[in-house]
């Protein structure tokens, strides 16, 4: 039976790990390669390295980092932040990267989700979707969520949008519920079912995360594949260890 | 584990997946020092052959023959390793672009069933199911792996364990069907999983490929 997965998020600048609340303030957390090493020792089963000033920058991801975690570290992981076209996401995938993430680019020319699925594979495609609840109560995405000075909001529906990009070729979700995220309240159970039901593909919950009780709330309520954190491993919060123990006790599969 | 240096010519096949690389870095993780290999005249007779793959069958199929490694591996009597899509490549044929592959194993890969709760891709850490004895000369891909330990699968496509001769199945997982998860006959291994990606279990079932005689 295939187990849930626990995968730790690291914020990626100049090659550095970062952590900010709101995407704002951000913090050095130390060597990309060394934190890597780290969770993956701790029981990570994936992780996702999103390099945060790529995209509102107009900079693609430097590989070179990507190179130094693939050469060192023997779980999957996945790379977001400035993948723009078929021929980065190549370079990051050459590089070692076992997928790519893609989040603005993908809204503005959804096609690129085809293309690099075509490519490669669906499985390697990650679309990751910021997602707000507008104040008519209905789930919008945004755009450029990198800089909160540049943030848009192209007007589809999240629910829609996991639609077209499914139908293009996702190979999973990755839905930054961004009302609950660095607040520790819990992930949002409420949208992440909401998408769970139209989505056939691998779903991962993300923001929010406080307790031990939020992640067995995200797989047991709202059926997700993964589920995402950052500042609580970071902190030392909540132990992967403890986790998946928890994870085990509650009847979830997992890996130990 | 132990890591001593692996000697010996180590053919790294470049079938233009995107898992070349990670391959290359766990096999030398291990102490093995891979040569890549783009065409048949670069295959020489090299003592052991891994065949990594990501992407779709038929393009990585049409990138063999286009290069000669198609004649090539099959005229080859060396221990052979595909890996995920390089697995799948070693059997009779494939759905995933309805596209004949080398035909070193009997059975075809097929598209995934899915279901309720059964998420296509497959993608996560599953348990191995182990199907035979470590006893017997292929099953040395085994050693040291226990019963449920988990590796890394990424695929929409596989074999499923009854679309293939049962007793070259070394190990199974199961995701509604049961699947192909190990296989071995010969000189012919192949993982559906990425034991690059794969942590202990892993770099442990690299390690036992490169211990089998050559």
């Amino acid at each position: 039976m295939l187990s849930v997965r626990i995968v730790p998020c690291l914020d990626v600048r100049d090659g550095r790990v970062v952590k900010g609340v709101r995407f704002r303030d951000h913090v050095d957390m130390g060597d990309i390669v060394e934190l890597a090493g780290r969770y993956r020792d701790q029981g990570a089963d994936e992780l996702v390295f999103y390099d945060i000033g790529a995209s509102p920058d107009g900079r693609a991801v430097d590989v070179g980092w990507v190179e130094r975690v693939a050469s060192e570290i023997d779980i999957p992981f996945c790379v977001a932040g400035g993948i723009r076209s078929v021929e980065v996401a190549r370079a990051v995938l050459l590089a070692g990267a076992d997928k790519v993430s893609i989040n603005t680019p993908a809204l503005e020319r959804p096609a690129l989700i085809a293309e690099i699925a075509e490519a490669y594979g669906s499985q390697c495609v990650v679309v990751g979707i910021d997602s707000v609840r507008d104040a008519d109560g209905v789930w919008r995405v945004r755009s450029h969520t990198g800089d909160p000075t540049r943030t848009k909001a192209p007007g589809k529906t999240t629910l829609d949008w996991v639609r077209e990009a499914q139908s293009l070729g996702a190979g999973e979700f990755v839905l930054n519920c961004m009302d609950s995220d660095g607040v520790r309240k819990g992930y949002d159970i409420e949208q992440l079912k909401a998408v769970r039901a139209i989505c056939n593909v691998p779903l991962v919950a993300s923001g929010g995360a406080g307790t031990v009780q939020h992640f067995i709330d995200a797989f047991r309520e709202a059926d997700v594949d993964a589920a995402l954190a950052a500042s609580v491993f970071h902190s030392g919060a909540i132990a992967i260890p403890e986790l998946k123990r928890a994870l085990r006790e509650a009847g979830i599969e997992v890996r130990l | 584990m132990s890591l001593r240096p692996h000697g010996g010519d180590l053919a790294l096949i470049d079938a233009g997946g995107a898992n070349l690389g990670s391959v290359m870095y766990a096999l030398r993780r291990i102490g093995a020092a891979p040569r890549l290999v783009r065409d048949a005249d670069e295959l020489g007779d090299p003592e052991r052959i891994i065949l990594p793959g990501v992407g779709a069958a038929a393009p990585s199929m049409a990138l063999l023959t286009s290069r000669g490694l198609d004649v090539a591996l099959r005229a080859s009597e060396a221990p052979l390793l595909g890996v995920c899509v390089g697995m799948q490549l070693l059997f009779e044929g494939s759905d995933e672009g309805d596209v004949a592959c080398l035909g070193l194993l009997p059975g075809r890969v097929r598209r995934l069933r899915g279901g309720p709760g059964l998420r296509v891709p497959h993608m996560g850490w599953n348990r191995l199911e182990l199907q035979r004895e470590t006893s017997d000369d292929a099953a040395t891909l085994l050693d040291g792996i226990d019963e449920g330990a988990h590796a890394y699968f990424v695929h929409s496509f596989g074999v499923p364990v009854d679309e293939t001769d049962g007793a070259a199945v070394l190990a199974a997982t199961t995701h509604g069907e049961r699947i192909v998860a190990m296989v071995g006959r010969g000189r012919r291994y192949g993982a559906q999983f990425h034991p690059e990606r794969s942590s202990a279990t892993g770099l442990r079932v690299l390690d036992n490929f490169m211990k089998l005689p050559a």
